[in-house]
């Protein structure tokens, strides 16, 4: 492993690597899920499988906001944009998803009016500082992210702030979970849940994953040893039998998540009856939008909205990437017409996107030893 | 997106209920603290940031960890560059 000497503690990450090694029966293979990208990202960035026995094999899952955001979404957030009274505000991963007319980035080359912000917060501004204008925000992101989007809302109406409106984009990762799980071709065996969606969401969600299906889930911090642990956690309830829901990192996650933050969540949104997710297709009450109450606010209401289903690029295989089914590797584009600089598909778009992840640390590497 | 980043709450919410102050390696911006109701922060206590919103209380020793996580993923720079980014101060 590439970084070991640099950590808090490699003895520490030594010794779970080998505890890892003695539990994993070598007559089985153990298909483990992260769930959040933020995992994937850090286990690629520390060469985490060079720690672990070829006999475990860790499934990338769908917590990349960007790279579950279907393109149609893009494009009918672009449509918004085109209106020349319309500033859209963007978190810098949306700006280069590549939309069917080009990505954010590009259109904004063009000369739409699409501005980069590091916080909900900051579109609300913009909305301040250009009263004749129509800020939308293009909001994306699980749990994590939602809350913030919540209270900016709460704040634009306690500011009365008539300029501003969010084009919701929220997703929620329990349904997500479950679709995967319920796919016919599900071969999982356990999940490392995601860390700061938990933060919010808590631990108990998952108990659905556990006692309905039978996989254990361990809620996981992002340090190499936060993760070594948890999958010594899963191993260990997988050779027990047990199905339960553990929590790695009760340093910031507290079992019943954030009250503050789901009462946000719970003031200003709804569940959709259904939303598109790119590679997983339609899945119920899988996404949020705001609530009737706050329609002054909400994008979707103030703008038409096409809702067109947009299908990917034929070659792109994103969404057997996304469900595990393939590697980022086995994508027939991938390394060639698909890279970060030029991205077909979503997956290699954002670092925390399997496919970038994969090719910034494991394939470039590859390159370059030949 | 998804890694949080650590600072310490410079000046005493009291006077402004919905924001603090935050120090992020040696950068100034306001946070949102409506996360964090519940908690009650202080002056002096460190937390975890995510767009602009301070979401967990946490103590000094795990923000220097979630800071060397940081160096380590690459991303300390990137995370500079989004407190730097903060424009909102007290909208
Ligand atoms: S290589 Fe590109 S097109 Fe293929 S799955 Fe990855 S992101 Fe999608």
């Amino acid at each position: 492993m590439k970084y070991v000497d640099e950590f808090r503690d490699p003895v520490l990450i030594e010794q779970t690597a080998a505890e890892i090694r003695r539990l994993a029966h070598p007559d089985r293979i153990y298909r483990i899920m992260e769930v959040c990208g933020g995992h994937t990202f850090a286990i690629y960035r520390f060469g985490l499988h060079d720690l672990l026995p070829a006999n475990i094999e860790l499934v990338h899952g769908p917590g990349c906001p960007v790279c579950v955001l279907p393109m149609g979404r893009i494009d009918d957030g672009m449509a918004i944009a085109e209106d020349p009274a319309v500033i859209m505000a963007a978190f810098g991963d949306m700006m280069r998803v590549p939309g069917q007319m080009g990505s954010p980035l590009e259109r904004k080359a063009r000369g739409m009016d699409v501005r980069m912000v590091y916080s909900p917060l900051d579109a609300l501004k913009l909305a301040g500082e250009n009263p004749d204008r129509q800020v939308v925000f293009f909001a994306i992101g699980f749990e994590t992210t939602a809350p913030s989007t919540a209270f900016t809302v709460l704040r634009a109406r306690a500011l009365g702030v008539r300029n501003f409106t969010v084009f919701s984009n929220h997703v929620l990762v329990m349904p997500a979970i479950q679709a995967i799980l319920d796919a016919p071709d599900m071969r999982l065996d356990g999940f490392i849940g995601p860390g700061h969606v938990s933060a919010v969401i808590g631990c108990r969600p998952y108990e659905l994953v556990a006692q309905d299906y039978g996989k254990p889930v361990v809620v996981s911090g992002f340090e190499p040893v936060d993760l070594l642990q948890s999958i010594a956690m899963v191993l260990r309830q997988l050779n027990e039998g047990r199905a339960e829901v553990q929590n790695q990192y009760k340093r910031v996650v507290p079992w019943e998540g954030n009250p503050a933050a789901l009462r946000a969540l719970e003031e200003v949104f709804a569940v959709r009856p259904e939303f598109e997710w790119r590679g997983l297709g339609a899945i119920a009450q899988s996404a949020l939008k705001l609530q009737a109450d706050f329609a002054q606010w909400d994008a979707e209401t103030r703008f038409a909205v096409s809702g067109l289903r947009v299908t990917d690029p034929k070659a792109a295989q994103c969404g057997d990437v996304l469900k595990g089914a393939l590697k980022p590797r086995q994508c027939q584009v991938f390394g060639r017409e698909c890279t970060p600089e030029r991205p077909i598909g979503a997956l290699m778009v954002s670092s925390e996107g399997s496919c970038a992840a994969y090719y910034e640390h494991v394939y470039l590497r590859q390159v370059a030893e030949g | 997106m998804c890694l949080a980043i650590p600072g310490q709450l410079i000046d005493a919410p009291e006077e402004n209920p919905h924001y603090a102050t935050v120090e992020v390696s040696g950068v100034r911006r306001k946070v949102n603290l409506g996360l964090l109701q519940e908690q009650g922060v202080k002056a002096g206590d460190w937390v975890l940031i995510h767009v602009g919103f301070a979401m967990s209380k946490i103590s000094e020793e795990q923000a220097q960890e979630q800071l060397r996580l940081l160096a380590m993923l690459g991303e300390a720079m990137q995370a500079r560059q989004e407190v730097e980014g903060y424009q909102f101060d007290e909208t």
